[in-house]
């Protein structure tokens, strides 16, 4: 714990820390373009210099570990003749194209250059030149403003685990690029944007779309995966113009991935702005009134045993509530929010959540993988592993299909009957989960998707028990889930009545008929040729499998378009925040319920968001808690029966097309065609 | 240099170390303590040049890479850190003439002029029959006997304009000329025999 002087102020920092850190800790701004808190030390900007009293020369701050008895100051004149050297240096092959640059305005050389640059130029030579690089369709690259700061390339090979950004040449001729100018393969890539402190890497499809000032600013939550990051929702007008990353250090630090950050242009395509119902085998513009009308008609005199209702992957808490009291109403018990069809109980809590949460996966000292993609279904869970595996190189294994995780990955086979080898401790694994001080294991989707699927959650529960993974102040059992909707949805208790059906009940139903009316909200991921000729409404937002299969389409408002509740894979509840308005006639989701309700004479009992928040709150204490994680109860779950000599499947097969808002966007479109050729590639003659 | 690496037919053609060149290469790889093979990542490449005539096609890097268990791409940040390995195709004579003060004082523009008009090409270039390639290069560390070029692995000093069409002529024939000092001179003693120590006995005594 060195102690040392920064400015006359006395700061004890922790060990290992930089003159920077305590310079930061003494309140002192200290400008920099290469150091960055989560990247490795690279000392090549030359911007942090302080001076350092007994030093004959000013010091790099970032670099220099603190020590005891140190004296700096970074407020005189000689720093500050010393960083206005060093921006000069670096402004000689900056263009000077601030107006035309997408960085305008949130650029790191900007600020610095109101704080230290010359009022005009000494260089009288030719600035240099730099080929532009190829590096996909999200990363737009403008090499000549680059200043070399190498956070890309650290950020690459370090955070997301893909070594694919380098620089080539040296000195004067020193280039950032991909590998021969390759797109860059990560899931991450889009976070190198925010990386970079001048407008060398912009993004793609934002380029020349609108100005930093201009944006409209909403903070909410992503829900294109289970993990809830914290996402700035930039807007203008009635446009969501970018997606950008807020700090959580709970769940996403301050990365998003590509599928988060890239997706919205998928919110303006194919969009439901307003009512259809199918007259005639074609579906024909309606009013809400008709839409209603058709509903109420079809449901006239029903037998609730003949009706069904499957929530998709992205419909929030309020609107999964409003649906299930109205089929409570109508006596329907045919409910299911598992609409990929896993086998997971709505009770106890623990059996669906991720237990150790996403920070906790730092605490953990040995993994084990079961049936599930990571890196497809939550790329920042897997980035956590990674930080954990390069901090303490932990054992991370495999049970499943082989997978390229970015570390190093023993791969057990993808046998499911080795689950119940490690549970009575016969398989080698089994010892190192029990030396382990805290073991956690990740269940997937590809795992509990199957018809033995209770069975293989029991066995993981087994595997959990007898290697020490629960245990006091640690549960190292963990489901990991790749649908916004899904933890609240089971929260809710949306899942088959007495007697109900589930999904499989339900498809099965639908085709032989015994089922005639199924209620879809935002449920796409299903075969739609299974709901034979029931009659389907179909509540959602964009023109997907569902809604070409309904009878009555109701337009619902997207994530960024409605104040709503999501609560992700660890259990915690977050609120998402409006930014624009829905499209034409669309509404809020629980409205939208809300108001059939009334027309199918069973009214909801609440009449704005807060009343129905309030029920949630009642209805499920979870959600009376927002952004907090309560540890959930350890109880018995999972159901009897053998576990099935057949191999787990994954649930992502396409990371960039999981969703209809991702299928409607032509960015992700992109981006999957070359992920696809590049699979081609590596599987064929390509080294 | 802007494009990272050069285009050739061969190119694509996939690369893989020679049996000799692997036993080298394993050899050299043991060199370094567990965990660092990466280090051997410079006399890799080199080898990898010397098998290739001169230049490492892309495949040689990506094999390299693989070789040592280190992203392709770290490969290629050495491999065009360093001036000695060359992204595309030289010619069977590479030769390197060193412009850097000491040579330029004592006539290497000529020397220069000389290469680019007796082969009939600029710099690096390389000629119609795949012959030479020219480039021109910082110290070489021969400065007491400046000016001089470096042609492959093989060090030719105290050249003047005529000595180095002399030397150009000789390799087109196919013959191996004399090495070091063009004038006569030992090595870097003075022209024209020792000034000092004229007497002495090199068996001493």
């Amino acid at each position: 714990m060195p102690t040392l002087t920064v400015d006359g102020i006395e700061v004890t920092v922790p060990a290992n820390s930089t003159v920077l850190q305590a310079c930061e800790a003494a309140g002192k701004e200290i400008p920099r373009f290469c150091y960055h808190e989560r990247l490795s030390i690279a000392g090549n900007c030359r911007m942090c210099l302080v001076e350092m009293e007994k030093s004959p020369k000013p010091i790099a701050s970032c670099a220099m570990p603190a020590a005891d008895n140190m004296v700096i100051h970074t407020d005189t004149p000689m720093v500050k003749k010393a960083r206005e050297g060093v921006l000069e240096f670096l402004l000689i092959n900056h263009p000077l194209d601030c107006p035309i640059c997408d960085q305008g305005g949130e650029c790191d050389l900007q600020d610095e250059t109101m704080a230290y640059g010359h009022n005009s130029s000494r260089l009288r030579e030719h600035k240099r030149a730099v080929r532009e690089k190829f590096m996909g369709p999200l990363i737009k690259t403008t090499m000549t403003r680059c200043i070399h700061c190498t956070r890309c390339v650290r950020f690459a090979s370090e955070i997301a685990g893909v070594p694919e950004i380098g620089v080539i040449n040296r000195g004067e001729h020193m280039e950032i690029t991909t590998y021969l100018d390759r797109a860059a393969s990560s899931e991450l890539s889009g976070n190198v944007i925010d990386l970079c402190p001048v407008g060398a890497l912009t993004s793609k499809p934002f380029a020349f779309a609108a100005r930093a000032w201009e944006l409209r600013r909403t903070e909410s939550i992503d829900v294109l995966d289970a993990l809830g990051s914290n996402i700035r929702i930039d807007a203008r007008g009635r446009e969501v113009m970018r997606v950008l990353p807020r700090l959580n250090e709970d769940i996403n630090e301050e990365w998003i991935s590509d599928k988060t950050r890239f997706a919205y242009d998928g919110l303006k395509r194919q969009r439901l702005d307003q009512p259809y119902v199918r007259r005639g085998g074609k579906l024909a513009p309606a009013t809400w009134a008709e839409a209603f009308a058709a509903i109420a008609a079809r449901l006239k005199g029903f037998d609730p045993k003949r009706v069904a209702a499957l929530v998709g992957d992205l419909s929030d808490a309020e609107s999964v509530l409003a649906l299930k009291e109205l089929m409570q109403k109508l006596g329907v018990t045919n409910l299911d929010a598992r609409q990929d069809g896993a086998k997971l109980p709505a009770a106890p809590r623990s059996a669906y959540l991720f237990n150790t949460t996403i920070a906790g996966i730092e605490q953990a000292d040995a993994v084990l993988l079961i049936g599930s993609n990571p890196r497809f279904e939550a790329a920042l869970v897997n980035a956590r592993i990674r930080k954990r595996w390069l901090a303490a190189g932990i054992p991370v294994a495999n049970i499943g299909p082989a997978l390229d995780l970015t570390y190093p990955v023993v791969e057990l086979g993808n046998n499911p009957a080795l689950l119940g080898a490690i549970a009575d401790g016969s398989h080698p694994f089994a010892a190192t989960l029990r030396d382990a001080k805290n073991p956690m294991l990740i269940l997937g989707q590809g795992a509990l998707a199957r018809a033995d699927g209770a069975a293989v959650l029991a066995q993981a529960r087994r595997v959990a028990e007898s290697t020490g993974m629960i245990a006091e102040g640690w549960n190292g059992f963990n489901v990991l889930h790749h649908a916004a909707a899904r933890v609240g949805a089971l929260d809710l208790g949306f899942v088959p009545g007495p007697g109900g059906l589930d999904r499989d009940g339900i498809l099965q139903g639908a085709a032989s008929g015994a089922i005639e009316v199924v209620y879809l909200l935002g449920a796409d991921e299903i075969d739609m040729q299974k709901l034979g000729k029931a009659f389907v409404i179909y509540q959602g937002t964009h023109g997907d499998a569902g809604a070409h299969r309904a009878d009555v389409i109701l337009p619902g408002a997207a994530y960024t378009e409605k104040n709503a509740t999501w609560v992700n894979t660890e259990g915690r509840v977050q609120r998402g925040q409006k930014a624009v308005a829905p499209p034409g006639e669309a509404r809020e989701d629980w409205a939208i319920l809300r108001a059939l309700s009334e027309t199918l004479g069973v009214t909801l009992p609440y009449d704005d968001l807060d009343a129905v928040r309030a029920r949630l709150a009642a209805l499920a204490p979870a959600f009376a808690k927002l952004d907090a994680i309560e540890p959930a109860p350890w109880a018995a779950f999972g159901g009897e029966g053998a576990v099935a000599a057949v191999p787990f499947g994954l649930p992502i097969a396409d990371y960039f097309f999981t969703n209809p808002i991702c299928r409607a966007s032509t960015v992700m479109a992109e981006c999957s065609a070359l992920a696809s050729a590049r699979r081609e590639k590596a599987t064929g003659t390509h080294g | 240099m802007t494009e990272a690496t050069g285009s050739s037919s061969s190119a694509e053609a996939p690369f893989a170390f020679t049996a000799e060149n692997l036993a080298k290469a394993k050899t050299i790889v043991a060199r370094y303590p567990e965990g660092r093979q990466r280090s051997a990542v410079l006399p890799l490449l080199d080898l990898a040049q010397r098998q290739c005539g001169g230049w490492l096609p892309e495949p040689a890097l990506r094999y390299v890479g693989d070789f040592l268990k280190m992203p392709h791409m770290a490969v290629m940040e050495v491999a065009t850190f360093y001036t000695m390995f060359n992204l595309k195709p030289v010619g069977r004579h590479f030769v390197q003439v060193c412009t850097t003060t000491p040579c330029w004082l004592r006539g290497s523009d000529e020397v220069v002029s000389a290469c680019k008009k007796h082969l009939g090409i600029g710099m690096n270039e390389t000629t119609a029959d795949g012959e030479f390639t020219l480039t021109e290069v910082e110290c070489l560390g021969a400065c007491v006997n400046a000016p001089m070029v470096q042609i492959n692995d093989d060090y030719y000093e105290d050249l003047d304009g005529e000595s180095m069409v002399r030397l150009l002529d000789a390799l087109k024939r196919g013959e191996t000329p004399k090495t070091g000092p063009q004038v006569e001179r030992q090595t870097s003693a003075p022209v024209g025999g020792p000034t000092t120590l004229k007497s002495s006995d090199s068996s001493g005594g």
